[in-house]
């Protein structure tokens, strides 16, 4: 019956494995915010769709944003 | 012209109407937010969610102060030189689109590296190089997409929020020491009394001690991490000679510690550490339940959230400089441009000054200064460029020495003792005497229980239940609250709400609303010549009653006109055909001098002949003269205005009789108002929403701001009521009440528990497993009554 050695310390070493992440989890901040992240998931590769028709009629360079306003 | 929305912000069309690459917008500067999207392929904005945008508001020169290697330095979160990480926080962040426009930062400007959202708090934190770009350059991008941040002088004073993580960690620890140590106590449950003798399970009883002494290992870290502040709180208490409720608590969790460690040292049982860890993990999942915070809300704000972090200087030589508002100093020379927050008391020396005061007073129609008239931190300037000499320094100005009162450094919820500590007293007596007298008869009667009687007792008693019942209720009820648009900053204040006796109110922007006035007209008709000439002419200017003058005003058919003048400060003047209409002050149609004082008007002249006057009324929020007629059944009421005695008949006509109004009161005079009630042992509950109602919030038992759009500031409070909840703050304090009465059920209810526990403790018949049962099945049913309880209430509430 000396196997309920091994198995209790399988046992705790899972349990302490989950806490450890838990710990681990919280202290990242991944409960910090609960909501951003749903969002985020579902918009991802979007941007290299190709470019729709609508823009042509007025193309014109790029607006530069990045000069000394 | 109806109909139209704008295709980047949604708002109607009415005023201007631009169309571009088919689409309409309302404003140049929707306009340009649409190119910059969709030049840089960034369209997929729009079918997000259709009209997602918001309207830019740059104004030239606002962000100058980011130019200061000091304030980059406080406002920025890392910086090395190169990379700098800096946290804004931007009110307009609102939907989906907002979040995927923002995480493409690096679409519009290359040197963004990363952006990330955190929506419930509104803030984006952003990574960017520093090489050929800056903080400034980085605000203006934003700023022209729409995404203004707001940045204070709060955010300067570098106090970063950590939030606090320890109660999750003990929470953790107590809940994974729990469920190891139940699971350690099976084979006690099943196989209660066997030895190897009465024939039980044989390896359950060789390995009997290496499981009882593991679930005391497992148990340490409850005792000494999780539970230890329920010591230090008890042992606090005992200090300061007061016996509140985590006294019998703690003396539970010891007397169950040491007895469980006696009993498994000398073999006599298996101990009472399932309820040890049980009893540790529900009374900390009550104290999380307990916390709710609302992450867009802060309760805490003062001035410092409503002041600009620099100001520009006008230095000897007449050349501008910015400097940090802290260092102005009496005398020096201050540059206030359009839209900007006037920090510190000063005398006008330049420009036209419309300085809307609604922060301050909550008052919205902005106050025309001349040169040479004093104006006061908090206001706004409306109308271009001013300068002011100031004459105080920012601490020390009218409203911002409020904050020298002591009131604001004292914590009300030290001064307050809840319910459940009240009971704690009581209780604790009880329980000690009950454990003697029993002790007593037991020594009498059979000295060798008379151990186990004692613990038995202390252990049985532990006031679990009572401990839970108002951190479930009262955290259940400011779920609840929330839901219904009431925002309360913690649990206690629900308790203290409860005991409200006297109602105080604000006037201007809590009883009535700054969405809308009204006006009506007095004086000789207008023909509809000229009343077609008044719309148009009122159309062009941009001076706010103009503008509600505007909305008010039937539609007319947009006519050219021959000439039109604004006399900044004065009026507006106009002609079409053969009629020259004045539009403005009393002055300044030649009406002579204002017939009223008190009233805000608008006076119109036809032709130099007076015609008549249009004069704007507060609006009053419906269904004030119920919740007063409502309220005044059960609690003094009394209004406390900051404005003049203009409105005093209309109020005394909406409010029940005999209401007290009070007029022309200071900042400091309403909180010594509600100090003076205090002291006649009043329990006073302030509503109120500017910066000058913030000592008379802080000084009352409850302090309730009404917000008519809870994202913009409003000052510190305990509670924040969305304005168009404000007919059902009877309701809700009613609600509270309510909500103690549970809590009152609920003690009543784990009392008989307790006396059941008490009955096997005093008889010396208390195992461990009836302890383990009893306590979480006295526990999980308080919670279940007070969540039941409270929701039905919340049903009931509109």
């Amino acid at each position: 019956m000396s196997v309920i050695y091994v198995l209790l310390g399988i046992s705790l070493v899972v349990a302490i494995i989950f806490f450890v992440a838990f710990i681990v989890s919280v202290k990242q901040g991944q409960y910090d915010d609960s909501y951003t992240p749903s969002v985020r998931m579902l918009f991802d590769d979007e941007l290299v769709k190709p470019k729709k028709t609508s823009t042509k009629e007025f193309k014109q360079e790029k607006i530069q944003l990045n000069k000394q306003v | 012209m109806q109909a139209t929305n704008c295709f980047h912000c949604g708002d109607p069309c009415d005023r201007q109407l631009i169309t571009f690459d088919k689409k309409s917008f309302c404003c140049a500067g929707c306009k340009t937010v649409y190119e910059i999207f969709s030049t840089n392929d960034l369209s997929h904005y729009y079918e997000l969610q259709a009209a997602a945008g918001s309207t830019p508001d740059v104004i030239e020169g606002k962000y100058d102060f980011l130019d200061n290697e000091e304030i980059i330095a406080k406002l920025t979160e890392f910086n090395d030189g190169n990379i700098q990480i800096i946290n804004l926080y931007i009110p307009t962040i609102h939907c989906s689109s907002c979040i995927w426009i923002l995480e493409n930062l690096n679409k519009l400007n290359k040197n963004v590296t990363n952006s990330q959202v955190d929506f419930p708090k509104k803030t984006i934190r952003i990574t960017y190089k520093q090489e050929g770009f800056s903080l400034k350059e980085l605000v203006l991008l934003l700023a022209k997409i729409g995404y203004e941040p707001y940045i204070s002088l709060e955010d300067f004073d570098g106090k970063k929020k950590v939030s606090d993580k320890t109660l999750i960690y003990k929470l953790g620890v107590a809940g994974f020491a729990f469920g190891n140590v139940m699971f350690l106590s099976f084979p006690e449950y099943f196989d209660l009394n066997s030895s190897a003798t009465s024939g039980g399970e044989y390896w359950l009883n060789k390995y009997q001690d290496l499981f009882r002494w593991m679930m005391f290992i497992f148990s340490l870290p409850v005792m000494f991490y999780a539970g230890w502040d329920y010591f230090v709180s008890a042992y606090k208490g005992l200090w300061a000679k007061l016996l509140n409720i985590d006294v019998p608590i703690a003396l539970g969790i010891l007397v169950l510690f040491l007895r469980s460690t006696y009993d498994i040292a000398f073999n006599l049982g298996s101990g009472f550490f399932d309820s040890l860890t049980g009893l540790v993990f529900f009374l900390l999942l009550g104290k999380f339940f307990q916390q709710r915070t609302y992450s867009f809300l802060s309760f805490e704000r003062d001035y410092k959230s409503y002041f600009p972090i620099a100001i520009t200087r006008l230095n000897l030589k007449g050349k501008e400089e910015t400097v940090p508002v802290q260092e102005i100093e009496k005398g020096d020379r201050i540059l206030i441009r359009n839209e900007e927050m006037i920090p510190v008391d000063g005398t006008l020396v330049y420009g036209n000054a419309q300085i809307d005061y609604s922060f301050v007073s909550g008052e919205s129609e902005p106050v025309s200064k001349n040169i040479g008239e004093q104006v006061f931190a908090g206001g706004k300037q409306l109308n271009g460029v001013i300068e002011m000499i100031a004459l105080k320094s920012v601490s020390q100005s009218y409203l911002t020495q409020l904050w020298g009162n002591a009131i604001f450094k004292t914590d009300k919820v030290t001064a307050f003792q809840n319910l459940t500590d009240s009971i704690g007293k009581r209780f604790t007596i009880a329980v000690l005497s009950i454990a003697f007298i029993a002790t007593a008869f037991w020594l009498f009667y059979d000295p060798s229980k008379a151990m186990n009687v004692f613990t038995a007792v202390l252990i049985i008693a532990c006031p679990c239940a009572i401990a839970l019942a108002s951190p479930f209720t009262l955290g259940n009820m400011l779920r609840i609250f929330g839901k219904k648009k009431f925002y309360i900053k913690d649990t206690q204040t629900i308790e203290r709400l409860a005991k409200i006796d006297t109602a105080i109110f604000d006037k201007t922007g809590t009883i009535t609303t700054t969405q809308k006035s009204t006006a009506h007209y007095e004086g000789m008709p207008l023909t509809p010549d000229e009343e077609s000439i008044l719309k148009n002419t009122i159309r062009a200017s941009n001076h706010p009653l103009s503008r509600s003058l505007y909305d008010l005003l039937k539609e007319q058919n947009i006519i050219t006109l021959d000439e039109y003048e604004e006399h900044i400060g004065k009026g507006l003047e106009s002609s079409k055909d053969d009629i020259n209409m004045k539009i403005g002050s009393a002055n300044f149609v030649g009406k002579g001098t204002s017939e009223n004082l008190l009233d805000t008007s608008i006076y119109i002249s036809s032709n130099n002949a007076y015609r008549g006057r249009y004069v704007f009324q507060n609006q009053y929020r419906d269904g004030l003269s119920s919740v007063f007629q409502n309220m005044s059944e059960t609690l003094n009421l009394a209004i406390l205005s900051g404005d003049n005695e203009g409105e005093k008949e209309r109020l005394e006509a909406l409010l029940p009789k005999l209401t007290p109004l009070y007029f022309n009161q200071k900042p400091e005079t309403k909180l010594e108002f509600i100090k003076s009630l205090q002291d006649q042992g009043k329990k006073v509950l302030m509503v109120g929403d500017g910066l000058n109602d913030a000592g008379a919030l802080a000084q009352s038992n409850v302090g309730i701001a009404i917000s008519e759009n809870i994202n913009v500031f409003s000052p510190a409070c305990d509670a924040i009521l969305d304005a168009t909840k404000f007919q059902q703050l009877y309701s809700y304090i009613l609600a509270s009440k309510k909500a103690i009465r549970i809590i009152k059920m609920s003690f009543i209810l784990s009392l008989l528990y307790n006396c059941v526990g008490l009955y096997f403790a005093i008889t010396g018949q208390l195992e461990p497993v009836i302890a383990a049962i009893l306590m979480p099945l006295s526990s999980i049913s308080i919670v279940i009554f007070t969540t039941l309880m409270t929701n039905l209430i919340g049903r009931k509430l509109p």
